[in-house]
């Protein structure tokens, strides 16, 4: 029994993790670049939530939707405008690293923004999910609202988001452009365009992550993205880097595993246990669980 | 000819280290530093030391690593716990010097270890796996519990009670508490010893036999193993360099500031990007670069310290601003432009 | 050649930055103390011009920025109440705060800028470990040292360093003899975080002077900075192991995120705190509902009705719009405490660092101080605060005495 406990705690924790890896993912497959500013997207689109349902008052249903809709469209425009502005320039760089470290020039930028707008301490953020969850075996079992919503919401993401890429002409042209840059301006595709709409997918994806990762742990401060940030990172490459399902099934692994080896190893060097799963994960798969395994042409 | 530019480029390199050195010296005799400058000094060379060795990873050998700062720490930990052990038994000066003896050691090894499992993947996939090692590296010296006494030494991953130190004992790694009271042996002087011989090293090799194995494999994977070159002999060999020479900015660390704590600011991930910042600001595969780049941008956010909390706001801007002057094809093709104007013009 | 262009290129375009952002430096620094430069403008011109300069060092931006602008607004709104009062035996003060992202090696950094400036007293630094870091160069310069918050053993080792907060130690043993002897508990676990050294002091005196009590510690869990956010494995350790009291000598920030989870999951034991567990109540939007019945050990409560608290905690909200925490209680009284013992001394200005230092630490063992952490301060010339830490119980979103 009490193993079902911790599986439905690491099921909670992973369905975060793999909604944040679904954005990650998505930028990272198609605009082949580390988004390292993927997590303060994260960290906007909760300030956007937490201000937006302040502004009007409390934490009735119309103010949540409301707000999460103001979080998702402010953070593709956001998405859009960072990808305009500090990544577009680097198209084409001599090295893929340039891009890299502006990434992470746009997360120094946005965290330290936050900072001085909402100063440091932390806010706490009330739940967008009210639905309290279901219960088994006399309340002995007990799986919360928002990881059910997480589940479902992060499933819904992954059929629309596959759907989307492979059916409609959009997606083809991503698919396209993350296969070959060059060949796709070749076929008459807007590189420019098609990255665009990436991040605004990207980046809106993050609002939706942020509202969840904060109703599941509901604590705001202007780091809050950063940590899950990375973890869905290793999330994404555990699954199998661009691989929209190997983002979901990173996450939850991670999840299950971080909080499994917590429970029976050791709560102090659960860290270590984490990477060091994701270490030998990625000797016996290199390129991740659902990668795919490009042999390299002479 | 080929060589003797080669020879003389490197020269330069060491010039520039060795004139900085005489300038920045005067100036200090002569009163000129304020304590302020004074104190940058040293982590300067450090951090130049490093990105040295993470421009050989990343520039020479072509692997991205994001988790440097992990051996930097093994260095720093290392060399610590033996000058804290030995304080007063031997004398500064060898102290010092077997500390980084150690410190470097210690590093070689884990580097050499840890590059085993890294090196069989590629991209992205390699980069991942050196952040994963440096988390590891700093959650389990997280956990380390280290003391002394006339028995010898003890050793827990528990607590600090389950040493069963003697009450006179001495506590020398308090898992997260580090090491307090390192002896602060690094200087000016040594850093910039220790930054020459790192460029002694690093250049020598990248104009070696072995450096240019190194470099094909980096330029072409395939190429250079249909030529016979031993391609994971090279790769260990650079990469086990590169953390041997993150151990000695490690043992510098250490030996600077008498608190050691393996805590994310120091030896992160996020610690390790800064690193990288240093390396592709100043060019991949430019060593000398690394060490300008190091300085200047390891002064930037103290020279802004005039900005209060705007300080890192304004540093990230400048950061993006710069990557994109240095980076961008555009302006990379507008700026050749200019200057070709220009030329023109004096021409005229 | 190209890529000796692009070094260049790069040196260039940052060498002019540095040099355009340095030119600000001179101008911004001398405006943070503002409202005083001119205060003191016209004032201090009867003592030849002579000001006290006091700095202060903390983390002001990155993850722990909460604790050092806390510190430094608390300390900074000291020295405006000296000031405007008249002045340390008639001489104005001057103030600046420096930033050290909780980094060590950057607080030896603002530690130097500090020295430029002139400091002749600090007021940090913060954290245990850049306090500690610090303590190594006022030692060098025999400069005097008062870390409002700096609590680990090691803070204090020297004796120009002195501290206005507990110790780790300290509050470890006062926690597990107050558990002890109010029969609190049977069965006790602890959450605490494996990489914060304030935490891992308390933790470990708590578990020694644990044994032997009249209670069991029945688990102990970690977490780290990097995985601070799930803790359903330790609580429900702690649940399954039939604790009672949940100890947890950590900060506000992950406390409430405990009880929150601990709350979604159906388990009320005696949550048990440490000062740094102050500051829960006034999270914006937390619902103190969960934090009913939670009791800590903290010298600071700013809902106390006490006059110089409710100045305190008025004047502080109208200057920077938050509720001041423990950190802000204890560098307003360092601020406080420096002003007595220099009072007691006689101490002037135009007194050489070395020369003030040795006065104030002659001063400290003597003087007698009241604040805002404690009715009833005293050090002995180890650097050790002796007061009362009071346990307090959250009733109805207050903090009430427990006593």
């Amino acid at each position: 029994m009490s193993f079902l406990t911790y599986l439905i705690n690491g099921l909670s924790l992973g369905s975060i993790y793999a909604i944040i890896a679904l954005g990650y993912t998505m930028v990272y497959g198609i605009a082949k670049m580390l988004n390292f500013a993927h997590g303060d997207f994260i960290m906007v689109g909760c300030y956007v939530i937490f201000s937006v349902i302040g502004a009007m008052g409390g934490n009735s249903t119309t103010g949540v939707i409301i707000a999460v809709v103001v979080s998702i469209i402010l953070c593709s425009l956001l998405g859009i405008t960072t990808e305009f502005i500090a990544y577009r320039p680097l198209r084409g760089a001599a090295s893929p690293l340039a891009v890299l470290i502006t990434a992470i020039g746009v997360s120094y930028f946005l965290e330290n923004l936050a900072l001085i707008i909402f100063g440091a301490d932390v806010k706490s953020f009330s739940s967008v999910i009210t639905w309290k969850g279901i219960s088994f075996a006399n309340g002995e079992l007990k799986i919360q609202g928002v990881t059910i919503v997480t589940i479902a919401v992060s499933i819904i993401i992954l059929v629309c988001l596959q759907l989307f890429i492979n059916k409609t002409k959009q997606g083809q042209a991503m698919l396209a452009v993350a296969e070959d840059k060059g060949a796709a301006t070749l076929m008459g595709i807007n590189v420019n365009k098609t990255i665009m709409l990436t991040f605004a997918i990207g980046s809106a994806l993050a609002a939706v992550a942020g509202a969840l990762l904060c109703s599941a742990y509901p604590n705001l401060s202007p780091y809050v993205g950063a940590m899950p940030g990375i973890k869905a990172f290793v999330a994404a490459v555990l699954g199998g880097i661009g691989s929209i399902p190997g983002a979901m099934i990173g996450g939850i692994v991670l999840g299950i595993v971080e909080i499994l080896s917590k429970t029976y190893i050791s709560s102090q060097l659960s860290d270590a246990i984490v990477f060091g799963i994701l270490v030998i994960v990625l000797i016996v798969k290199p390129t991740g669980i659902l990668g795919k395994v490009i042999q390299e042409k002479v | 000819m080929r060589i003797d530019k080669k020879t003389k480029d490197n020269l330069i390199t060491y010039g520039i280290v060795v004139a900085t050195f005489l300038i920045v010296q005067a100036l200090a005799s002569t009163g000129h530093l304020t304590n302020h400058i004074k104190g940058l000094l040293v982590p300067m060379t450090y951090y130049a030391i490093i990105a040295v060795a993470l421009n050989l990873c990343v520039g020479i050998l072509g692997e991205l690593s994001i988790g440097h700062c992990g051996f930097m720490c093994i260095g720093a930990f290392t060399s610590a716990a033996f000058s804290k052990i030995t304080a007063e038994k031997i004398p500064s000066g060898p102290r010092f010097l077997i500390a980084f003896v150690i410190g470097i050691a210690f590093a070689a090894l884990f580097g050499f270890l840890i590059g085993i499992p890294v090196l069989r993947l590629k991209g992205d996939y390699l980069a991942i796996v050196t952040l994963a090692f440096g988390e590891i590296i700093k959650n389990v010296i997280n956990a380390f519990y280290i003391g002394v006494d006339s028995k010898g030494m003890h050793f827990s991953m528990e607590n600090q009670m389950a040493l069963g130190l003697e009450p006179d004992g001495l506590m020398v790694v308090n898992g997260a508490m580090g090491i307090t009271g390192t002896p602060h042996d690094a200087s000016f002087t040594i850093g910039i010893v220790m930054l020459l011989v790192s460029l002694v090293v690093v250049l020598n090799l990248i104009n070696s036999r072995d450096g240019r194995a190194i470099m094909a494999i980096r330029d072409n994977y395939i190429a250079a193993e249909a030529s016979g070159i031993n391609v994971t002999r090279y790769k260990m060999l650079a990469f086990t360099i590169s953390a041997a020479i993150a151990g000695a900015a490690g043992v510098l660390y250490s030996h600077n500031i008498t608190t050691l704590t393996a805590s994310s600011q120091y030896f992160g991930y996020n610690a390790s990007i800064m690193i990288l910042v240093y390396v592709v600001l100043g060019g991949i595969g430019n060593i000398r670069g690394s060490v300008v780049a190091a300085c200047i941008l390891y002064l930037l956010p103290e020279l802004l310290r005039g900005l209060n909390k705007y300080r890192m706001l304004i540093y990230s801007i400048v950061l993006i601003v710069m990557m994109i002057v240095n980076w961008s094809p555009k302006v990379i093709e507008w700026r050749k432009k200019t200057f070709a104007n220009f030329g023109i013009k004096k021409k005229v | 050649m190209k890529k000796f262009s692009k070094a260049v290129s790069a040196l260039m375009a940052s060498v002019m930055a540095a040099s355009m952002l340095a030119g600000c430096t001179d101008a911004a620094s001398t405006e943070t103390p503002d409202t005083q430069a001119q205060a003191q403008g016209t004032e201090s011109s009867a003592n030849g011009g002579a000001t006290f300069k006091i700095g202060a060092i903390g983390p002001l931006t990155g993850a722990a920025a909460v604790y050092g602008n806390a510190v430094c607004n608390a300390a900074e709104l000291a020295v405006e109440e000296i000031n405007e009062a008249g002045g340390i035996n008639g001489y104005q003060v001057e103030y600046s705060k420096e930033d050290d992202e909780l980094n060590a090696e950057k607080s030896v950094n603002a530690y130097n800028t500090l020295k430029d400036w002139g400091m002749q007293i600090l007021v940090g630094s913060t954290t245990s470990a850049c306090s500690i870091a610090v303590s190594e160069n006022t030692k060098a310069d025999n400069m005097f040292q008062l870390t409002p918050s700096g609590s680990a053993e090691e803070c204090v080792k020297y004796d120009n360093v002195f501290r206005v907060c507990f110790s780790d130690p300290n509050q470890g043993i006062a926690s597990a003899q107050y558990i002890a002897d109010h029969n609190l508990a049977t069965k006790v676990g602890i959450i605490y975080d494996n990489s914060d050294v304030y935490s891992n002091g308390i933790y470990q005196k708590f578990k020694e002077e644990a044994a032997g009590k009249n209670f069991e510690i029945v688990s102990e869990e970690a977490f780290t900075a990097d995985n601070a956010t799930d803790f359903s494995v330790q609580l429900q350790k702690a649940k399954d192991a039939g604790a009672d009291l949940v100890f947890l000598p950590i900060y506000y920030q992950a406390a409430s995120l405990i009880l929150t989870q601990a709350n979604t999951m159906g388990y009320s034991p005696v949550f048990f705190g440490v000062d740094g567990m102050d500051g829960i109540l006034s999270v914006e939007n937390f619902d103190t509902k969960l934090a009913e019945g939670v009791m800590l050990l903290t010298p600071f409560a700013a809902d106390a009705k006490d006059d110089l608290t409710v100045n305190f905690v008025k004047k502080y909200q109208e200057k920077y719009g938050e509720v001041p925490n423990q950190f802000a209680a204890d560098a307003y009284d360092a601020v406080y405490i420096i002003k007595q013992a220099l009072e007691a001394k006689s101490v002037t200005p135009d007194m050489s660092t070395s020369d003030i230092c040795e006065a104030v630490k002659a001063a400290m063992t003597e003087i007698e101080a009241a604040g805002l952490t404690s009715a009833k301060m005293t050090w002995d010339a180890s650097g050790e605060p002796n007061k009362e830490p009071k346990a307090v119980v959250i009733k109805e979103g207050a903090y009430v005495s427990a006593e």
